[in-house]
């Protein structure tokens, strides 16, 4: 170990296992989240939301709420109208309601707001509230959706005559046409990715605070990105920016759900307009539940076109996506489906072609997120599933088929069947860790003996490459704004240091992790860096934090503004040994004159002296900030495999081992990319095993509550054995990659793969997610596939 | 989430607490661990005007055996109580091993046995186990102390048959005659998940014959199911390959389940027979053990 890493990681900068400064206070109860704000003069909002899937509104009878004593405003989306503001645009260029007018579009949805002086109040003055419904008939699926005759559901968009959302294609048709003409074997699977909930701990929820008197409004809200609110607020309220504060507190996790602008929002901020006071909304879980941004959703016919030997020649796609009643995908790319085309990166497939359609339905909008990059998560799922099936039909090892048709690490830069730039890579590397991790041929020979005896043990693998941290901002951008982050630090005269940047951490453990890169760049300890991020009238303009793009994009510029700020330590370190800049050369947190290395100044020292003694003509102060605009997304790469044992009698599945070999690229925190990693990894379990939200046929969401709505508990969830491969990403300062959602979104297939292989004899060659154990034992018993969601019957809520 | 405007009153005897039964007139609820009438407040699906507090109540919290085996669980015993009591660990298999299978920690440090078999949830875990045992409730109300077998106790879902003025004051599990064996399973999705699912079976012997057996499922029809046909194959002979499958086929016959988001009915019926399964035979493969 060089003496410069020694220090690096006592003071705590890049790799050192950091225990997250966060955790200080969230341990004592001491965090402050939106919940815990409390102004004067604060009043309560509560709203009345849509028991029916689809109805028109005959009318709404508001005066029994306004008669009971404490109700200060009550607002119907007639009322919203005459400010036009019953509508709002979308992130992805649609509208949706924030109060119902004409008709309500899925079960759930705002009808109406009440504004009270407590919350109890405003819940009685909700019940009070007729509404008189006329139902319409429903639409819970893609194939009702599209079916002749199948009712409108946006009738109040013009030329919307179906409900199509979009029809969208991308890839070389022509060319994977020829690629299925020479195939010897084609390999198909049909795949339904259930639709689930990111579902944080903390609910949704705003104060809105607006003081007449400086033409300010303050909003306190759960958002993961403070700086796209204020724009959308700024652009569509046509308020002035600067008159515009958005502090996003304490946030209890956000998964993707605190990205997009919910009606809740808006119906605070202009109740708070209106009243002069401020307005507190915090919804409850069923609320976040059945009416806020879902995830997934997704129907995929795939095929890929094989030669004997396990070579891939094609790979075709078409997808099916259920967006729900409006099209508000939280998405910053220019294609339909996100990055779904981002599927079979890893491999080395000469040709391919997606053709993508969505549809409404009466169903939640908002999809996309849920720890992931913009249907990444679907995308390697169906990759990985896909892969194994085709192995499976050619009767090839599964490890040996990926083997054969991985990219090469000599051969990056790389053009991704769909036309991505992915830049490095060491999949074999990686999956080969794996293996001899989990121990792979011991396994399958304990298989064979574990058959013998009647029993059903069963490996799954997962391997895939995946884009994580949008922008680049040629590509990607939110409502024409552009997919940057940035950051700006201010050292202090005694060498202390405070960081802004325009993410916005909710988990992620930003406030330990920026501290430690810049104490990788400059040398100050990172306990002597504080993190502050969330307030748009301190921080640097971002665009918030999801798709794992804070460490890719705002993490990166931390390292650049640190390195601003050296710099112009620099000079001042010239001026204070008396050299000219030439002769001095850097080491972690000091500058010395190169021919007399034991003479030198701290950073510490050169701090002080931008207070106190700068050069003639130099300014004043020792702070910087830097906007980062990355070349292209990182692509961190993994290795998941699962072991299971499935019981035959019953259908339930144990997960005996599963390793996981995660390829970040340099990591700041082992500690915290491992707690990243395993966060996930237990997402990827839930959403194989049990966690997904479903419909019956009236459109009733049947997991609105968390008896419905699994999340697995330490109890459930398997131990994971972690692993690493290093691959620097060559484009980044500090050669990072995302990792906040590689598990989620490589874990899945791992453990349906496993189930799948265990019950291999039965020839079934699909269950979709959820794999509950009634399922298995369909598919064990009866011998066929299990496909969709689980079906519901209207009389068996409970 | 905010419940409706309630009253709350928290007596210290339990005649105070049957005077404001009596007070609240049908309109008051009483709560013991808050488990399953808290969820309802909040939700309101429950709005009593008045809420009954027996959380106070002294020398409720017991569970004791008395010198003839007979085992009383008062009304304020919680689940983890039961958990964690040698007495059932010593002598009450059936119900040692469903107690750390309700609910979830949390939920059991709170929860009550006596207050799950008045919720009368179709999926509570209890009521198939005091069943299965043959047990009874005690009432007390105005005129005194009244023994009700939790068969008819439990009437229909979510019902039971309490007065209006009625206090459960204790679950009594009759006195063993013979040496006792039994078990409980059950199929959750996660922990603190309500029963897919399932079974408690409990059985007396007289050297290896079998003299008294109750087999009651959890979750698989409107109310708490009490397969006497199924017990009844078992009893005046020793456990055998034979005797297991067919009470485990009646049982399964027995269940009235329906097909939903768990599982379908044909599914629910198989678990039902395969853990009538599993629960014989680990008591007879241990007695062949023992013996
Ligand atoms: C997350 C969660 C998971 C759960 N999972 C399970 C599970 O897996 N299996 C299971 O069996 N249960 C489960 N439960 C329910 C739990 O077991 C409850 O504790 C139990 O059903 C009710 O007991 P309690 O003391 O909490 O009753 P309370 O909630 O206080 O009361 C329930 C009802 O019984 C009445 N009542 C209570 N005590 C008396 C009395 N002494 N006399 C007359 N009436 C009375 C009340 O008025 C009320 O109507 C779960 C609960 C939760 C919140």
């Amino acid at each position: 170990m060089t003496t410069q890493a020694r220090d690096e990681i006592k003071i705590g900068g890049l790799g050192a296992s950091r225990k997250r400064v966060e955790d200080n206070r969230f341990i004592r109860g001491k965090g402050n989240y939106v919940d815990d704000i409390v102004l004067p003069g604060m009043l309560h909002m509560e709203i009345l939301r849509s028991p029916l899937a689809h109805a028109r509104i005959v009318s709404i009878d508001t005066s029994k709420a306004w008669a009971i004593p404490g109700v200060r405003l009550v607002l119907t989306g007639e009322m919203m109208a005459t400010r036009n503001l019953a509508w709002m645009p979308t992130l992805s260029y649609d509208t949706q309601a924030v109060l119902a007018t004409d008709k309500v579009r899925f079960q759930g949805q705002e009808v109406a707001c009440v504004i009270a002086d407590d919350p109890y109040i405003a819940k009685d003055a909700c019940e009070a509230i007729v509404v008189e419904y006329e139902a319409l008939p429903v639409i819970v699926n893609p194939t009702q959706a599209l079916a002749d005759g199948a009712p409108l559901i946006r009738d109040d968009k013009e030329n919307q005559h179906d409900n199509v959302v979009f029809d969208w294609e991308v890839g070389d048709r022509d060319g994977t046409e020829r690629a299925f003409a020479q195939a010897d074997l084609v390999s198909k699977l049909e795949l339904h990715y259930p639709r689930s909930h990111p579902s944080p701990m903390e609910c949704c929820g705003s104060i809105a605070d607006f003081d007449r008197s400086t033409s300010k409004l303050t909003v306190y809200m759960t958002t993961q990105a403070p700086h796209i609110i204020r724009a959308a607020v700024a652009l569509v309220a046509e308020l002035p920016e600067h008159m515009i504060r958005i502090v996003s507190p304490d946030l209890g996790g956000g998964f993707g759900n605190k990205v997009p602008v919910y009606p809740g929002y808006v119906m605070s901020i202009l109740a708070s307009i209106l009243l002069e006071r401020p307005v507190k909304w915090i919804e409850d879980k069923t609320g976040n539940l059945i009416s806020t941004g879902f995830a997934r959703d997704i129907y995929l016919k795939g095929e890929l076109a094989l030669r004997k030997d396990g070579k891939i020649l094609g790979v075709r796609m078409h997808t099916d996506s259920d967006h729900g009643a409006f099209f508000s995908d939280a998405q910053p790319s220019k294609f339909k489906i996100g990055l779904m085309h981002s599927a079979f990166s890893c491999y080395d497939i000469p040709s391919a072609h997606l053709t993508a359609r969505g549809v409404y339905t009466n169903k939640a909008p908002g999809g996309v997120a849920y720890r992931c990059s913009f249907r990444v998560t679907e995308a390697m799922y169906f990759q990985e599933r896909m892969v194994q099936a085709a192995a499976d039909d050619l009767g090839m090892d599964q490890a040996e088929f990926r083997r054969r048709n991985f990219v090469r690490d000599d051969d990056f830069p790389h053009r991704t069947p769909f036309g991505f730039l992915t830049d490095s890579g060491q999949y074999g590397k990686c999956l080969q860790v794996g293996l001899e991790a989990i121990g792979y041929e011991d396994f399958l020979k304990q298989k064979e003996e574990a058959k013998s005896r009647g029993r059903l043990l069963g490996i799954g693998i997962s391997t895939m490459t995946e884009p994580l941290g949008a922008g680049n901002s040629r590509e990607y951008d939110i409502l024409g704004i552009k997919m940057f982050d940035s950051a700006e630090l201010r050292v202090h005269m005694t060498g202390k240091a405070i960081l802004r940047t325009g993410a916005k951490t909710q988990g992620q453990g930003h406030e330990t992790t920026w501290a430690q890169i810049v104490a990788h760049e400059l040398g100050i300890p990172a306990d002597d860096i504080v993190v502050e991020e969330g307030d748009t009238d301190t921080a640097p303009f971002g665009m918030g934090t999801y798709a794992s793009r804070s460490t890719p994009v705002a993490g990166a510029a931390v390292a650049m503004v640190s390195r601003k700020v050296r710099a112009k330590a620099r000079k001042l370190a010239a001026h204070l040994l008396e050299v000219s800049e030439e002769d001095i050369e850097w080491e972690l947190g000091r500058f010395y004159v190169r021919s007399s290395p034991e003479t030198g100044v701290s950073i510490q020292d050169c701090a002080y002296a931008a207070y106190s003694n700068m050069p003639d003509g130099m300014e004043p102060g020792l702070e910087n900030v830097a906007y980062y605009d990355p070349p292209n997304l990182t692509w961190p790469f993994a290795c998941y495999i699962a072991t299971v044992e499935v019981d035959p009698q019953t259908g339930v599945w144990d997960v005996l081992r599963f390793v996981a070999v995660d390829d970040c690229g340099v990591r700041i925190n082992p500690m915290v990319v491992e707690g990243q990693i395993m966060g996930g990894l237990t997402e990827a379990y839930a959403m194989a095993s049990m966690q997904f939200i479903t419909f019956d046929a009236q459109g009733n969401c049947i997991g609105s509550n968390y008896m419905d709505y699994l999340l697995p508990t330490a109890w459930e969830t398997p131990g994971w054995e972690l692993h690493e491969v290093v691959t620097p990403c060559p484009h980044h300062p500090i050669g990072a990659k995302g990792i906040g959602e590689c598990a989620t979104v490589g874990g899945p297939a791992a453990f349906v793969n496993a189930v799948l292989d265990a019950i291999k004899d039965t020839g079934v060659r699909n269950i979709d997610m959820p794999l509950l154990p009634d399922r298995v034992y369909e598919a064990i018993t009866q011998r066929h596939d299990v496909s969709g969601a689980p079906p519901v019957k209207m009389d068996d809520h409970d | 989430m905010y419940p409706s405007r309630f009253r709350y009153e928290a007596p210290r005897s339990i005649e105070e607490a049957i005077a404001l039964l009596q007070q609240g007139g049908g309109e008051a609820k009483l709560l013991a661990g808050g488990q399953s009438l808290v969820p309802l407040l909040k939700l309101r699906f429950a709005s009593p005007e008045l809420l009954i507090d027996i959380n106070n109540l002294p020398g409720l919290d017991y569970h004791k055996v008395d010198p003839d085996g007979t085992i009383r669980i008062g009304a304020l015993c919680r689940h983890a109580d039961l958990e964690r009591s040698a007495i059932l660990a010593s002598r009450q298999p059936t119900m040692a091993a469903a107690a750390p299978l309700v609910a979830d920690p949390i939920v059991r440090n709170r929860g009550t046995l006596v207050g799950s078999l008045c919720h009368a949830d179709p999926q509570g875990d209890w009521a198939s186990v005091v069943t299965a045992l043959g047990g009874h409730v005690v009432a007390q109300g105005p005129n005194g102390r009244r023994k009700i077998p939790v068969s008819q106790f439990v009437t229909g879902p979510f019902q039971n048959a309490l007065a209006y003025d009625e206090i459960a004051v204790e679950a009594v599990i009759p006195a063993p005659k013979g040496t006792v064996a039994g078990g409980y399973l059950k199929l959750e999705r996660r922990v603190g998940d309500f029963a897919t699912a399932g079974v408690a079976v409990a059985i007396e012997r007289s050297g290896a014959v079998v003299t008294r057996a109750g087999i009651a499922l959890t979750g698989v029809g409107s109310a708490t199911i009490d397969a006497t046909e199924a017990a009844k194959a078992l009893v005046g002979s020793p456990l055998s390959a034979e005797t297991i499958a067919q009470a485990a086929e009646l049982a399964a016959g027995a269940a009235q389940p329906r097909t939903d988001h768990r599982g379908s009915a044909a599914y629910k019926r198989q678990i039902v027979r395969t853990f009538v399964e599993r629960i014989l035979t680990r008591v007879e493969q241990s007695s062949e053990k023992a013996g």
